[in-house]
């Protein structure tokens, strides 16, 4: 059997040690009719040449789909490093002696993550952007015993359904949507100021779901009217083109960090970060990573304000996260590393670029932008069902159809474009709607 | 120690951060640069760059590589983290995940291969647990004791119930009392009986018409298996509550008994322990939810259906679901490993598992017990708990015994946990270990004890020739440098 090493010479060495006549010993603690005496159904053993053959993956040629996860290009670097087994198959760095490389790396990740979003400090990851937001909103409610979380309706779909299932049930907790401007698609400017009161905690996203930048300079100055304020990012590469959020103001910019350096992997694992401002820090969720020193006097990393967390607190701890999403923590950080300041700031102007250049060559087709406002790097257009699984069957992934989660956009399509595009691709969909 | 063999040489180096490596102009990386920028004029191009450290390729990869070589993993040697199941992650399961690597989810025709082999992990899950509903997608162990403590009052909401409190028994995790608190119910911690498993007769006590349900790990922290299980989920549902599992220790159980044969109504599981997923340090993990046919209106959507044809698709008009809980659909590269590792073992394979990490687990107990105290009798499964009450007279610690067996290449068991032993050492070697390890491990102990008797502050300065000495956590929580910019404020 692969990955079982004791052979049954081995096995009745053990069985003599330990002094008993047989295996089926080992489980006499467990009362007979707790037992399972059948064999499981499932396939297998197979050999790991069977297994490749199980698993074969074609992603389509022409791909313009984001939404949350995107496609960017990763540095060879960043697999190089996050495979080597040092990093893939440690524990949480409870032991900090033998878990340097992790904990040094996470403070670096927390360092770096803290410089893009221009807050004081970064935890070392959350499972994602959505639950991200939803462990945000918690904080706020907490602390400041809040009854009210005003989010904008451009905050993407899922982030906001999380969100209210974490409240699902919760005594006393309303989420409140502020909805969009249908001409610009940015948030409806004197709605949301009537919503945002001292009573609320407020969230929004940036860019919005619809690719669209909102007007967070107009927001701050009334923002502040809410007890809690927060920044949602979604697609992390932004923050490598746009002022960093945290210089408006915000308590919070909590989202999604895929873009850096991780994959799109079908849909996960995923990179939630958060990031706060110092007075919040003792209500901050989540592993954080503290510069300390040895016995020696010398500087060594561990994790820190352990008396947050569910492992001392129980019951009271800010948060239950445990496991995080360290390892794509560390992408991140080796991806950022090997970009650098320049190299980010050059993929996030591609993007941009690039969502320029197939807005005006489908404005030559007639399908126009949705929203007036500017975007990153999506837009939303109209595009009937029919034609997008046209496109799709022959290889064309065109976007997201937005419609099912906003019927102000029934034919809404999101599109998206990153660095990984190519004008090749551009030129495709439009020969294919021709 | 002077008699330590040389399993693991760690490097002694102070690797300098980023930040004090960066110099202007240094990174040379090309990015791919398709567009033409000069058409982007509508957005407001901060003049300043995002504040990231300067360094080069080479520097990058030397710095990383160096930090590596300051961790330990499973793949250098045993790591018998109790409860944690740090087993073997077998390279075919990445190399398989990897190739999910390009694939965006929302394109469908190369995400739908995907989504059967979700649907092949779930019913695997489903018939190993003996449950009849699935939601893969919480992203950790917390996470999905969450989720299924939502659904839990869900389904009490629909039952026209609001039942507020959840027993949780004294050797929990702290996850489970924190998350029901997340989820919005209160918490009552109940005593295991005498002999380290909880008593049927004890919880009636503690039962009635407000209680929601019982939070239990089974085989618990102990690693003895709850042996009024049966009974105590019969309690339960006379009194209209659930039982509730953590299968955080389901690695004892696989192939020889199933949480839904024993009246479980609800668990979780860790595919990063019993699934032989790697924990990358920290995560991503996966806590897939499993439930009984009452609770699985209420799983979070969307669901994964399979219709007549075998036409395997994602349904997201679930009326009575929880609503959404993840981002999308969970670490899926982390489900598909658990799949590959699932499918390598095969039924037979997967329960042979379960016994040979019960044999070395029994055989390691066995001998150490001789040297080492062992606060319960009662017959264990996977892992076992000794304590420092032997060593503590002569001034050794936990702590101590725990960092001298770094010395001796080891990553330390679980210490100081559960809480309801003192000085605890809880040990885990998993069935990853072959004979020559789990000898080697005992060795080390039995050294470190007979150290204990003839030189026991020696073992206060261990562990010596690491990456650094011990750490002071204190001094980290008062001072709070969380960034290199708190090391030079501006």
């Amino acid at each position: 059997m692969p990955f079982l090493p004791t052979s049954d010479e081995d096995r009745r060495r053990l069985l003599e040690a330990i002094g008993i006549p047989g295996e089926e010993e080992l489980f006499a603690s467990i009362p007979a009719h707790a037992r399972y005496r059948g064999t499981l159904k499932v396939e297998g053993p197979l050999d790991e040449h069977s297994l490749r053959s199980l698993f074969p993956m074609a992603a389509s040629r022409v791909v313009f789909a984001g939404g949350g996860i995107y496609r960017h290009y990763i540095p060879s670097v960043v697999d190089a490093i996050t495979s080597r087994q040092e990093f893939l198959t440690a524990y949480t760095p409870y032991q900090p002696e033998i878990s340097q490389g992790t904990l040094q790396a996470m403070f670096e990740f927390q360092s770096m993550m803290a410089s893009l979003t221009g807050m004081d400090a970064s935890n070392a990851s959350m499972y994602d952007g959505a639950t991200s937001l939803a462990e945000a909103a918690l904080m706020a409610t907490r602390a400041k015993d809040l009854h009210r979380i005003v989010i904008t309706r451009g905050t993407h779909p899922a982030y906001r359904g999380v969100l209210k299932t974490y409240f699902r049930n919760s005594q006393g907790v309303e989420v409140v949507e502020a909805p969009f401007d249908r001409e610009t698609g940015q948030v409806d400017l004197p709605v949301l100021e009537k919503l945002v009161a001292e009573d609320a905690a407020f969230f929004i996203q940036q860019p919005n779901f619809f690719g669209v930048m909102e007007p967070l300079d107009a927001v701050s100055r009334f923002a502040r009217k809410a007890s809690f304020w927060g920044v949602v990012v979604s697609e992390a590469m932004s923050l490598g083109l746009l002022k960093p959020p945290g210089t408006y103001g915000c308590d919070v910019v909590a989202g999604e960090a895929q873009s850096l350096g991780n994959q799109a992997n079908a849909g996960g694992p995923l990179l939630g970060f958060f990031c706060t401002r110092k007075e919040h820090l003792r209500r901050m969720p989540g592993r954080i990573v503290g510069l300390s020193r040895d016995n020696a006097g010398e500087r060594a990393f561990c994790l820190t304000l352990a008396t947050r967390e569910q492992h001392i607190r129980r019951e009271k701890a800010t948060s239950n996260i445990c496991s995080n999403q360290s390892l794509c923590a560390l992408k991140a950080a080796v991806y950022l590393s090997s970009l650098g300041p320049r190299g980010l700031r050059e993929v996030a102007l591609q993007c941009a670029s690039g969502a320029h250049a197939l807005t005006d060559a489908l404005k030559d087709l007639g399908i126009a932008p949705v929203f007036s406002a500017p975007v990153f790097n999506e837009f939303v257009v109209r595009m009937d069902e029919r034609t997008r699984q046209r496109l799709e069957d022959t290889g064309i992934v065109p976007g997201i159809p937005i419609g099912e989660h906003y019927p102000e956009v029934p034919d809404g399509l999101l599109m998206t474009v990153t660095e990984m595009n190519t004008n090749e691709d551009i030129r495709c969909l439009i020969e294919a709607l021709s | 120690m002077s008699d330590r063999s040389p399993v693991v040489n760690f490097p002694v180096l102070r690797e300098p951060l980023l930040s004090e490596m960066s110099g202007p102009g240094r990174n040379g990386m090309l990015v791919p640069t398709p567009f033409d920028v000069s058409r982007c004029t509508d957005v407001d191009v901060p003049s300043l760059l995002p504040a990231l450290p300067e360094v080069s390729e080479v520097e990058t990869v030397r710095h990383f590589t160096r930090l590596s070589r300051l961790n330990f993993g499973i793949d250098q040697g045993m790591y018998p983290l109790g409860s944690c199941t740090m087993k073997y992650n077998p390279k075919i399961a990445d190399e398989i995940a990897s190739r999910l690597a390009p694939v965006h989810p929302c394109d469908r025709r190369a995400f739908s291969p995907v989504l059967k082999h979700l649907f092949t992990l779930k019913t695997c899950l489903q018939e190993i647990c003996g449950m009849d509903g699935c939601c893969l997608w919480p992203a950790a162990g917390a996470h999905g004791e969450l989720t299924g403590m939502l659904v839990i009052k869900e389904a009490l909401s629909a039952r026209g119930q609001t039942r507020t409190k959840v027993l949780v028994p004294d050797t929990a995790h702290g996850t489970n009392p924190s998350s029901c608190t997340i989820a919005g119910f209160t918490t009552a911690s109940i005593p295991s009986g005498r002999d380290g498993f909880l008593l049927a007769s004890d919880l009636k006590g503690f039962l009635d018409s407000d209680v929601a349900a019982l939070m239990i790990t089974n085989p618990n922290t102990l690693g003895i298996f709850e042996q009024e299980i049966t009974e105590i989920a019969r309690l339960l549902h006379e009194n209209g509550s659930f039982l509730y599992m953590d299968g955080a220790n389901m690695n004892a159980l696989v192939g020889i008994a199933r949480p839904g044969d024993m009246g479980v109504d609800c668990m979780h599981l860790n595919l990063h322990k019993t699934f032989g997923t790697p924990h990358g340090g920290g995560g991503p993990g996966s806590g897939p939810v499993l439930v009984k046919k009452e609770l699985e209106p209420f799983l979070p959507r969307p669901r994964i259906v399979q219709d007549e044809s075998g036409q395997v698709s994602l349904m997201g008009d679930c009326p009575e679901s929880i609503g959404q809980v993840h981002s999308l659909l969970g670490n899926v590269a982390v489900l598909v490993r658990a799949l590959v590792y699932i499918l390598s073992l095969g039924g037979e394979g997967l329960k042979d598992a379960t016994v040979r990490a019960c044999l070395n687990a029994n055989y390691l107990k066995n001998r150490l017990k001789k040297t080492f105290a062992l606060p319960y009798a009662t017959p264990t499964l996977h892992e076992f708990v000794l304590t420092d009450k032997n060593q503590k007279p002569q001034g050794v610690s936990t702590l101590d015994i725990a960092k001298a067996l770094m010395e001796f290449g080891f990553h330390p068991p679980t210490v100081y946990f559960p809480l309801v032993v003192q000085g605890a050492l809880m040990i885990e070697p998993t069935e990853s270990e072959p004979v020559s390890e789990l000898t080697r491990f005992a060795d080390a102990m039995e050294a470190i004890a007979l150290a204990a008797g003839k030189r026991p502050e020696d073992l206060h300065e261990t562990p010596r020739g690491m990456p650094c000495g011990r750490v002071d956590e204190v001094w980290a929580a008062r001072n709070l440098v969380l960034t290199w910019n708190d090391l030079n404020p501006s």
